[in-house]
């Protein structure tokens, strides 16, 4: 289980949508290689019966009130945006 | 007059007094900065026409009733400031002028009238221990340039080591805070997870990511702190507990504390001169009255493999959110919708950013999950029980903040796994989710600074203060000045 | 070889609360684009959601409605995929601890009552809308960020296209009752997509399924899964095999056509929320929103039969929407007659609204109103005839009836004196009729209340019109 391969970092890379490169993909396997292999450790730890922890913290039901709120407007909401037209983001269309 | 000569309490008098003005602090802050920041890099972006505006604005208001008024201050890259540019140090963030709104650190601290100098260095999107993952030119160490500042809040320490600042605020996923503040020799404090509002903090893991004051001595710490603590509504993990007056802890009376010293911390690895420094600083505090143990943590051996995979995995999903549809640097190169994606990302973010999300997304895929994301949240856990054990009999756990004093630029950057070992000490504190400081406690032979890090019980940082502040007032580590620019 | 088809649904329905499920932004349905967003809803770096309490009780509703199990312990998951339109790349939703489980609904086809099981309900946020311009450009409106929505998967329970249509109606028309929901697929606040798959009859194991998108109406999901069903029967019939794809319903073409072959599972990482802590929801919340839940439609059906003695046929009518069941109730609490009201609905106001394309609530009518005109007739103030003309009135302009009465000067005449003297006026005019009367043809009576009721305007009362013009006739 501690090896990955180089067709995995590609599927990874692709789920992470990241573009790499052969080499990159060398050096990362090798990398991330190490690093899953250094994770392994956490195997010597039996925790069958741990539960896990994703909040530190024992807060519960944290809601807000159903109420708008004003806030931008279009114009700022647009303000970042590498391209837009029409009020809209624009994106290039999936297909080549 | 030098800005790192006074705590805030003495220059508000003086301004009370009329001595000085906020326009002599902010013009002091620049300065500084004029003086010192082509060698140590701490700001990315400074904020000089509006700062200056708001200091006379202030000055003519003549209104001191606010707790850091005119305080100079400069604030971590990945905290969100309305119309200031907002990077992360990562070029897919370059043009980002504008982030639209505050982070809720900055609105109280604005109510607060302090005024905000720049934007200060970091690794990119805060993944790092020394600043040379900054995507522009990394921030460097004011009592040796060719010493890392530590990270990721290195710009952060050494703008306030280097008295380019009064105090500034950084982030902490695994020691960001703390790491820096010891390297630079300056006191940095990590909230309990929950203390500070993370709305506007631009998250690398959710679970583990606090915001905290870097200060030059732990009564301004305190009093920052005071201000960006308590609960917000806009952000869910927030705890609704009273935050207490933590400037009025600093009672300078640790009689009858008791202090655990995990052997873990004091462990191979950690450097002789930094072991010394620390046992030194237990017998201040057997001197004034304190109590200590030797304990054990005995999962911390496994908290930097169990970060590492928690924090990348969180980092995968919060870093997503790059790709260059609604703001950002979208690359030129892609001519359909998937390559816009990978491209944009893959030219702006860089190698450990790119390495990080990579392993979190990895240990979070199909067939992965059980063995690498849930056991490490299932080791967290153990990690976290090892805290709360040792704080049914102890009321601070202490030992060094770092195995070493600053190492030096290139020395560990192209081995990831050596420089997530730096982290060691540091990461169970935000596994645990508990507080803790580090402060001054000494220098190495080569005149490095050294950290002590206190860590305290949940929602007790009164008692890591007060601990903190009967240390410094009993040494003089804190009076100690970087030579950079010539000190004044 | 016979196959036997097997039909799964999953349904999404957009919850109309005042603002998102994650942020304070609109929710609102046709405003300008990128006009009701925040940062929160742009997936802004720094931002975090925080839940709307409205929306936790509405999806809560329609689990109940939809006979769930509501959970006790659940919270919210990321699930992880890059578009345009998902502003964070992942969406928050529910993993593994959906908000309910284990529901079902009573649908009938042909006469046939059957339970079709809902494996799950969940709560998550709706995606941006992305369209395609013919320009080489993707456009992004994220108006509906952030949305609150409900995911409802049925178990594959249904066998035929018509038992699909079915259970869509009955779905809304249950989701519609509760109130959390619009439920108009016009507008994307309800969207279905369908799974369908073949096997040999007597076998267990499913047949690989494929999964139809892009349904604009029942009508469209009933002939998709009909055309669907014929095609997976052809491929199988000669030997080929079926793909797990992804395909539309073309509604020019009238045929399924493929969008995209699966490979594998997608890959979307779930991972419990750390920026949302869990919900923990006791018996008492449970019992608070079980309490607003009005009487849904299979109940209200069943009181009307008995209570009210309303055929099977009508009570189904008027229970199919709940603005036409309260509308009902509302016209008989104000003491029309239980029949009357019916017939009036299903009548001229179906008819008014089919013709104009109205929904109930957009007609200038009241329930009120209805029921006043309705009396006006039993009393003999207006016929059924003049009360078409108010009605027109009515529907179109509001109003009371009484006044449009009087003012219009339709009060029917009943004053047997006034009578006479019409009656009387036309036999004068119509000697050849009152001739042919006498001498055995029938028709000709119809013939002279026919002048009698045009002489009259229509306002004469018809029964007594009958009675005086018999009388009169005896009489020469």
């Amino acid at each position: 289980m501690a090896d990955i391969s180089k067709e995995q970092v590609k599927h990874v890379a692709h789920l992470a949508r990241l573009a790499v490169t052969d080499e990159e993909v060398e050096k990362l396997t090798e990398e991330l290689g190490a690093i899953i292999q250094y994770a392994e450790q956490l195997n010597e730890l039996d925790t069958e019966n741990v539960e896990p922890t994703t909040h530190v913290l024992d807060l519960k039901n944290v809601m807000r009130k159903d109420e708008s709120k004003e806030w931008i407007t279009q114009e700022e909401a647009l303000k970042n945006a590498p391209d837009k037209k029409d009020g809209q983001f624009r994106v290039p269309s999936i297909l080549e | 007059m030098a800005l790192f000569d006074h705590t805030i309490k003495e220059l508000e008098e003086k301004l009370h007094n009329n001595e000085i003005t906020v326009e002599d602090l902010v013009a002091e802050s620049y300065k500084r900065i004029e003086e010192v920041d082509d060698q140590i890099h701490a700001f990315l972006t400074l904020n000089e026409a509006d700062a200056k505006a708001k200091a006379k604005a202030l000055d003519n208001a003549k209104d001191h009733g606010a707790s850091l008024f005119g305080m100079p201050a400069g604030i971590k890259d990945n905290i969100m400031t309305k119309g200031l540019r907002t990077t992360c140090a990562s070029q897919f963030l370059d043009n980002f002028e504008d982030p639209l709104y505050d982070a809720t650190v900055m609105q109280k601290l604005n109510n607060e009238k302090i005024v905000t100098v720049g934007k200060l260095n970091m690794d990119e999107f805060a993944m790092g221990s020394s600043n040379e993952n900054s995507s522009y030119t990394g921030a460097r160490n004011p009592w040796n340039t060719d010493h890392v500042p530590g990270g990721s809040s290195g710009g952060s320490a050494a703008a306030v080591a280097a008295g380019e600042v009064l105090f500034s605020l950084g982030s902490d996923t695994g020691g960001s805070i703390r790491q820096p503040a010891a390297f630079c020799g300056v006191v940095g404090m990590k909230p309990t997870y929950g203390r500070v509002s993370r709305f506007g903090l631009v998250a690398f893991a959710s679970s583990l990511d606090q915001i905290g004051p870097i200060t030059r001595t732990v009564e301004d710490n305190a009093r920052v702190l005071e201000v960006i603590a308590g609960h917000d509504k806009m952000d869910a993990t927030s705890a609704n507990v009273d935050v207490p007056k933590y400037t009025q802890s600093l009672t300078n009376d640790v009689k009858g504390l008791k202090i655990a010293v995990p052997k873990e911390y004091l462990a191979e690895g950690v450097n002789p001169e930094v072991k010394e420094a620390v046992m030194n600083a237990l017998k201040v505090y057997e001197s004034l009255g304190a109590t200590w143990e030797e304990v054990s943590l005995p999962h911390s051996k496994y908290a930097v493999a169990t970060y590492y995979l928690l924090s990348s995995s969180e980092a995968s999903a919060n870093l997503a959110r790059f790709d260059g549809v609604r703001y950002g640097v979208r690359s030129e190169n892609a001519d359909n919708m998937i390559d816009m994606f990978k491209m944009s990302r893959s030219e702006g973010f860089g190698k450990e950013v790119k390495r990080r999300i990579m392993l979190g997304t990895f240990a979070l895929s199909s067939g992965y999950y059980d063995a690498y994301y849930k056991k490490a949240q299932k080791v967290r856990t153990l990690i976290k029980n090892d805290f709360d054990k040792i704080f049914e009999d102890y009321d601070v756990v202490i030992g060094p903040t770092t195995p070493t004093p600053a190492f030096k630029v290139g020395e560990k950057i192209n081995d990831p796994l050596t420089m997530y070992a730096n982290d060691i000490l540091t990461i169970p504190v935000n596994l645990a989710g508990v507080p803790g400081i580090s402060v001054p406690c000494g220098f190495s032979e080569n005149g490095l600074p050294i950290g002590l890090q206190i860590i305290g019980k949940h929602f007790d940082e009164s008692t890591v203060y007060r601990t903190a502040h009967a240390f410094e007032q009993a040494t003089d580590y804190h009076t100690k000045r970087p030579q950079i620019g010539g000190a004044k | 070889m016979n196959f036997e088809t097997i039909i799964g649904l999953e349904v999404h329905v957009e919850l109309k609360t005042q603002s998102k499920i994650f942020s304070p932004s609109v929710n609102a349905f046709g405003s300008d684009p990128n006009s009701n967003v925040n940062p929160i809803d742009l997936g802004y770096p720094g931002t975090l959601p925080v839940l709307n309490e409205e929306a936790v009780n509405f999806a809560m509703k329609a689990a109940m409605a939809l006979n769930c199990e509501i959970a006790t312990d659940t919270k919210f998951d990321r699930k992880n995929y890059f578009y345009p339109d998902n502003p964070k790349a992942y969406q928050i939703s529910q993993f593994d601890k959906p908000i309910g489980e284990h529901g079902w609904i009573e649908i009938e086809v042909n006469g046939k009552k059957k339970k079709i099981g809902i494996t799950r309900l969940h709560l998550e946020e709706d995606a941006g809308k992305l369209t395609h311009g013919d320009d080489g450009y993707s456009y992004v409106d994220f108006n509906r960020q952030g949305t609150p929505l409900i995911e409802i998967v049925s178990e594959p329970d249904m066998r035929t296209p018509e038992e699909a249509y079915a259970y869509l109606e009955k779905l809304k028309n249950i989701i519609q009752y509760t109130g959390v929901s619009d439920v108009k697929m016009q507008e994307g606040s309800l969207r279905c997509d369908a799974n369908i798959s073949l096997r040999p009859i007597g076998q267990e194991k499913f047949g690989t399924k494929t999964e139809l998108k892009n349904l604009n109406s029942f009508t469209y999901v009933q002939k998709g899964l009909e055309f669907e069903e014929k095609r997976q029967e052809k491929v199988l019939l000669t030997g080929g095999e079926i793909l797990q794809e992804t395909r539309r319903y073309d509604e020019k073409t009238k045929e399924t056509i493929l969008m995209r072959v699966k490979e594998g599972s997608d890959d979307y990482r779930y991972f419990p929320e750390p920026d949302l802590v869990p919900l923990y929801i006791d018996e008492a919340w449970k019992e608070r929103v079980r309490a607003e839940i009005p009487e849904l439609p299979d109940a209200r059906r069943a009181r009307y039969i008995k209570e009210l003695g309303l055929s099977e046929y009508d009570a189904s009518v008027l229970t199919s929407s709940k603005e036409m069941a309260d509308f009902f109730e509302e016209a008989t609490g104000h003491g029309a007659d239980v029949k009357q009201v019916s017939n009036w609905l299903m009548g001229e106001v179906s008819a008014y609204m089919n013709k104009h394309y109205k929904e109930l609530q957009e007609l200038a009518i009241t329930p009120e109103a209805l029921a006043k005109m309705i009396n006006l007739i039993e009393d003999g103030t207006i016929s059924s005839k003049i009360a078409k003309k108010v009605f027109a009135e009515l529907v179109d302009k509001g109003g009371d009836p009484e006044t449009i009465v009087k003012e219009k000067g339709l009060v029917q005449i009943s004053d047997p004196e006034q009578l006479k003297v019409i009656v009387n006026g036309v036999l004068d005019e119509n000697e050849q009729s009152i001739i042919d009367f006498k001498a055995g043809k029938g028709k000709a009576l119809g013939y002279l209340v026919g002048q009698i009721m045009k002489a009259s305007k229509g306002q004469a009362n018809p029964p007594l019109v009958n009675k005086i013009l018999k009388e009169e006739i005896e009489k020469r």
